[in-house]
């Protein structure tokens, strides 16, 4: 009696797993594409700006204080067409964006890889160890998830003082314990699965579990709290900037070209504070959109 | 030859599932009857179609599934074509279900009494709450359930499992249906536990006329209450019949090697016999016979046509061109 | 000749330790016990080499806490699982690999992110078994043994049946060349036809590699199969162990008797049950004495009062009632 009972797995007609899979769900929303086509646009200028930007605004050289508050889709007399205007001190604000986005984006990313990292790996350690470790680290978590986010910042720049490296490390700090929150809640699910004994019975080490088994089996929920708190860590960062607090002149993020251009609002001049707040609005929003659909995808896949 | 005409006569029923990578034909020619008082077992392994027979019955396949076609006919009418108002009506009340997971049926933040009454109000409006409370309790007595009184006043997770599926019987009979599909019931239950729920089952049945369609993979369990079996492969009946005489001398060669593979101790020592190979993908079904890559008696004829049910006698059916037959090796 | 397992006095507790609230209100005099679920009760037994013994009982007996901590993966609060090295036959390799499990469950119990290849000979490469570019030919080897296409190693788990992912937990496990294999209801989550080739599959391997089982299922048919020895437990202690033959002919415990009364057969022949009565008490607040006794037909004042030890009735055969004393002189 043959003992090759099948003679190859079934040829299951779902897509191939992966990536085609995963792109097939995606687009399966609209909106979630058109999210995702405005952000790779604001992605590719934030990379580039250097490049693609019409003027350099903060080469001193290149700008003319006679050029300032020039309204939206003016000209000056060297014939540049300042399609968004500029701002007091007649830097475009085209550029300024581009620019601003740049800055926004690279702060709001950065820390939040930071912030991941350290969140999973506290959260996947106390997940596995359990026991006191895992009490006090979460109580540490849930201790600082209940200050707003806004005052913890503001206390952490308070006592360090303003720069990009502080405002840098203000937001890991504020975020990572998201992140350790769900990560631990992920690698509490995956530890309790039969794979996860099935390694113990095969005596592979502690290390090697979680990194090997566990941790790829948390990057999908990760990866979603990971993109909605990148749009949070870019909106509080402008928060601060807006505030005054957080990054420098020479590192002019969204926000700090909404405080500066503030004062504007009440001569009427608006496009200098209002178009950054837009960019920064389509910015977050985009963010988010592709974060629910990414959401979306990964939590049926989850309960497989 | 019953001049009664059966409560339930399922024809040709087809139940699809249209879905993004292809329509899955769960259900595909089903055809059976069930007489009054009866109890039949609807045997299958997964992907057999068994329980979504049973959801079409009661009407609750949901989409991406539909029921293309064929015809149920409850007590004369056909409720495959009725409104979800005229369906309303018939569930609960003349046709119950239950199902393997009591908190399917049981709502975990209502008492239990609240449930029951709710049950009963549904269908009689005119009835009072006492005398529903009445009937609630009545009905918890009946399966066995003591100090019912009390009792009913319990949350569902205050039960343990099988009181759970108990009271879900008691439920399933408030309103003395006369068809109760059960879907796998006991499956999930302890072997001493399940001796009690079939029990139940079978004296209330026999007391109250009931008639009863019980969905299980378990052959065993069917054996000793069903009156007559009808075994699903891939979405259709293959074979049907009274249960001695098919469980004696099963006919066709998929209920062959599935009576073949349950093992017990009178097996012992030598190997299970085994079904090779797979169950085909319900979206790529084979022309022709569906068991055809795993038959020991496979023929040129089983690759080109369905085999339609053959009338071989005893009131029994068999989906197979090669019936009576013994396999070559 | 020596049993290469050796169980003795086996315990485990799991205990919910008080938070710090009820600390500090039993400070101020409130008398708040932790809740202790005895789950293995002072367990001793023996397996020889190639045996296959078969752990049987229902929910909240133990038997799954008990494989597991015979396989290592729990740690015991009392009591030993003595290895006899001797009889294994390389030495050299980590203790820990004698024993290996196969799990229940064929979805969860297997990475979905690892490849077929990968799951299968991450142990051996991780503990120096094969070197790294063996890989492939002894990945390809191991799923030869259990029945599986070689050419299917770098697919992921996902893409395979049931059937065919228990298969690669069982050549995973193989793979550390393990002396005893820990099979904790590895075929419960199978159709019918599927576990007829499982358990054909665990015997073959049985004969081929000299292997012994602890064979964990609530399933009496299957243990009556493939068993050469029985153990029954209920609520955490052994209530019964024989050698199978004594097992189907002279069952001695009451439950013991009850389980066998009380499981479907697949006989011709509407079956009457006559059920034992009450619940499994929960594990939680387990009845004094004989765990049994408010369940037993035959209880009597001191069983209630004092828990039975296991004695010898013959050779091999050995009970835990109090009835068994009355008979005796």
């Amino acid at each position: 009696m043959s003992n090759v009972t099948d003679a190859k797995p079934q040829a299951t007609a779902v897509p191939a797993s992966g990536l085609k899979k995963f792109w097939a769900d995606f687009s399966e929303s609209r909106l979630a594409l058109f999210a995702l086509a405005v952000f790779s646009t604001i992605l590719f200028i934030a990379l580039f700006a250097p490049w693609i930007s019409p003027t350099n605004p903060y080469d001193l050289g290149s700008v003319d204080i006679m050029n300032s508050r020039l309204p939206p889709g003016s000209e000056d007399f060297a014939g540049n067409v300042y399609w968004l205007g500029t701002d007091g001190a007649g830097r475009d604000m085209l550029s300024s964006i581009f620019y601003g986005l740049r800055v926004s984006l690279g702060v709001g990313a950065f820390s939040g890889i930071v912030a991941m990292a350290i969140g999973a790996t506290i959260g996947l350690a106390a997940a596995y160890f359990g026991g006191r470790l895992e009490t006090i680290i979460m109580r540490i978590v849930d201790i600082q998830l209940s200050f707003p986010s806004i005052l913890m910042a503001l206390i952490i720049l308070a006592i360090f003082g303003k720069g990009v490296d502080k405002t840098i490390i203000a937001l890991v700090l504020v975020q990572w314990a998201y992140y350790a929150r769900t990560a631990r809640a992920s690698a509490l699910v995956e530890k309790n699965k039969e794979y996860v004994e099935a390694a113990q019975c095969l005596a592979l080490s502690d290390r090697r579990i979680i990194l090997s088994h566990i941790m790829p089996n948390c990057l999908a929920p990760m990866i979603v709290v990971g993109t909605l708190q990148t749009a949070h860590a870019i909106s509080l960062e402008a928060t601060l900037s807006f505030l005054g607090l957080g990054l420098p002149i020479t590192e002019p993020s969204l926000g700090l070209l909404i405080g500066n251009g503030f004062e504007y609002m009440y001569t009427g001049d608006f496009w200098i504070s209002i178009f950054p707040g837009v960019a920064l609005l389509i910015t977050i929003v985009s963010i988010n959109l592709v974060g629910d659909q990414l959401r979306d995808i990964f939590n049926p896949r989850l309960q497989k | 030859m019953d001049a009664v005409k059966p409560i339930l006569q399922i024809e040709n029923l087809q139940t699809h599932f249209f879905t993004k990578a292809g329509v899955v034909k769960a259900v595909d020619g089903v055809s059976f009857d069930i007489n009054a008082g009866e109890v039949v077992g609807l045997v299958g392994e997964s992907g057999s179609g068994k329980s979504i027979t049973g959801f079409s019955v009661m009407g609750l396949v949901d989409a991406p599934g539909k029921i293309v076609g064929g015809r149920i006919r409850f007590q004369g009418e056909d409720i495959a074509a009725m409104s979800p108002q005229q369906l309303q009506s018939l569930r609960g009340n003349r046709i119950s279900m239950i199902f393997q997971d009591p908190m399917m049926t049981l709502n975990p933040v209502l008492r239990v009494e609240t449930q029951m009454v709710e049950a009963i109000k549904a269908h009689d409006s005119m009835i009072s709450k006492s005398e529903a409370r009445a009937r609630a309790r009545d009905a918890l007595g009946l399966v066995g359930i003591s100090a019912p009184e009390e009792r009913m006043r319990a949350y569902p997770h205050q039960f343990s499992g099988g009181m759970r599926q108990r009271v879900s019987i008691a439920i399933a009979m408030l309103n003395r249906p006369d068809l109760i599909i059960a879907d796998e019931p006991t499956t999930a239950l302890d072997v001493t536990i399940q001796g009690q729920v079939i029990h139940e089952m079978q004296r209330l049945c026999e007391v109250t006329k009931t008639a009863l369609l019980w969905i299980t993979h378990d052959l065993a369990v069917v054996a000793g209450i069903a009156d007559r079996i009808c075994v699903m492969y891939a979405g259709r009946v293959v074979e049907q019949g009274p249960i001695a005489s098919t469980i004696s001398q099963p006919l066709h060669p998929y209920t062959r090697g599935l009576m073949g593979s349950v093992p017990s101790q009178n097996r012992r020592g030598q190997p299970l016999q085994q079904i090779d190979g797979m169950v085909p993908s319900l979206l790529n079904l084979p022309s022709g016979c569906a068991f055809q890559n795993r038959c020991a008696m496979v023929s040129d004829k089983c690759l080109s046509e369905i085999p339609e049910p053959i009338d071989v006698g005893e009131q029994r059916l068999v989906r197979c061109v090669n019936v009576g037959q013994e396999p070559a090796s | 000749m020596k049993p290469i397992l050796t169980v003795s006095n086996l315990s485990k507790d799991f205990t919910k330790p008080l938070d710090l609230i009820a600390k500090l209100l039993n400070k101020v005099g409130q008398d708040n016990k932790e809740e202790v679920v005895h789950a293995v009760d002072d367990v001793s037994f023996a397996v020889q080499r190639g045996e296959i013994v078969g752990i049987v009982g229902e929910s909240g007996c133990g038997k799954s806490t008990l494989g597991r901590m015979v396989a290592g993966i729990l740690s015991p609060t009392s009591g030993s699982v003595e290895f006899d090295a001797e009889q294994t036959k390389a030495s050299d390799l980590p203790q820990a690999l004698q024993t290996q499990m196969i799990f229940q469950d064929p979805y969860s119990s297997r990475n979905p992110r690892k490849r077929v290849i990968d799951i299968i000979t991450e142990a051996p490469i991780f503990h120096g078994l094969i070197a790294r570019k063996q890989k492939n030919e002894f990945a390809a080897e191991m799923l030869q043994r259990v029945g599986l296409d070689p050419d299917t190693l770098q697919r992921y788990p996902h893409q395979f049946s049931g059937g065919q992912r228990q298969r690669i937990g069982i050549a995973r496990a193989l793979a550390v060349s393990p002396e005893l294999l820990v099979c904790d209801e590895s075929i419960a989550a199978l159709d019918v036809s599927i576990q007829a080739q499982i358990i054909n599959l665990f015997v073959r391997l049985r004969d081929e590699f000299t292997l012994t089982y602890l064979f964990i299922s609530h399933d009496i048919g299957v243990i009556e199969h493939i068993s050469d020895r029985v153990i029954v437990m209920y609520l955490g202690r052994i209530v019964e162990t024989a050698p199978i033959s004594s097992f189907l002919q002279t069952p001695n415990h009451p439950y013991t008797k009850a389980l066998l009364a009380g499981v479907p057969r697949l006989e011709v022949g509407k079956r009457e049950y006559e059920p034992v009565s009450g619940e499994i008490p929960s594990p939680l607040d387990p009845p004094t004495g004989c765990h049994f006794h408010p369940r037993c037909p035959f209880a009597s004042e001191r069983c209630q009062r004092e828990a039975p030890l296991l004695r010898e009735l013959s050779a091999g055969h050995f009970s835990a009632c109090h009835l068994n004393d009355e008979a005796q002189p």
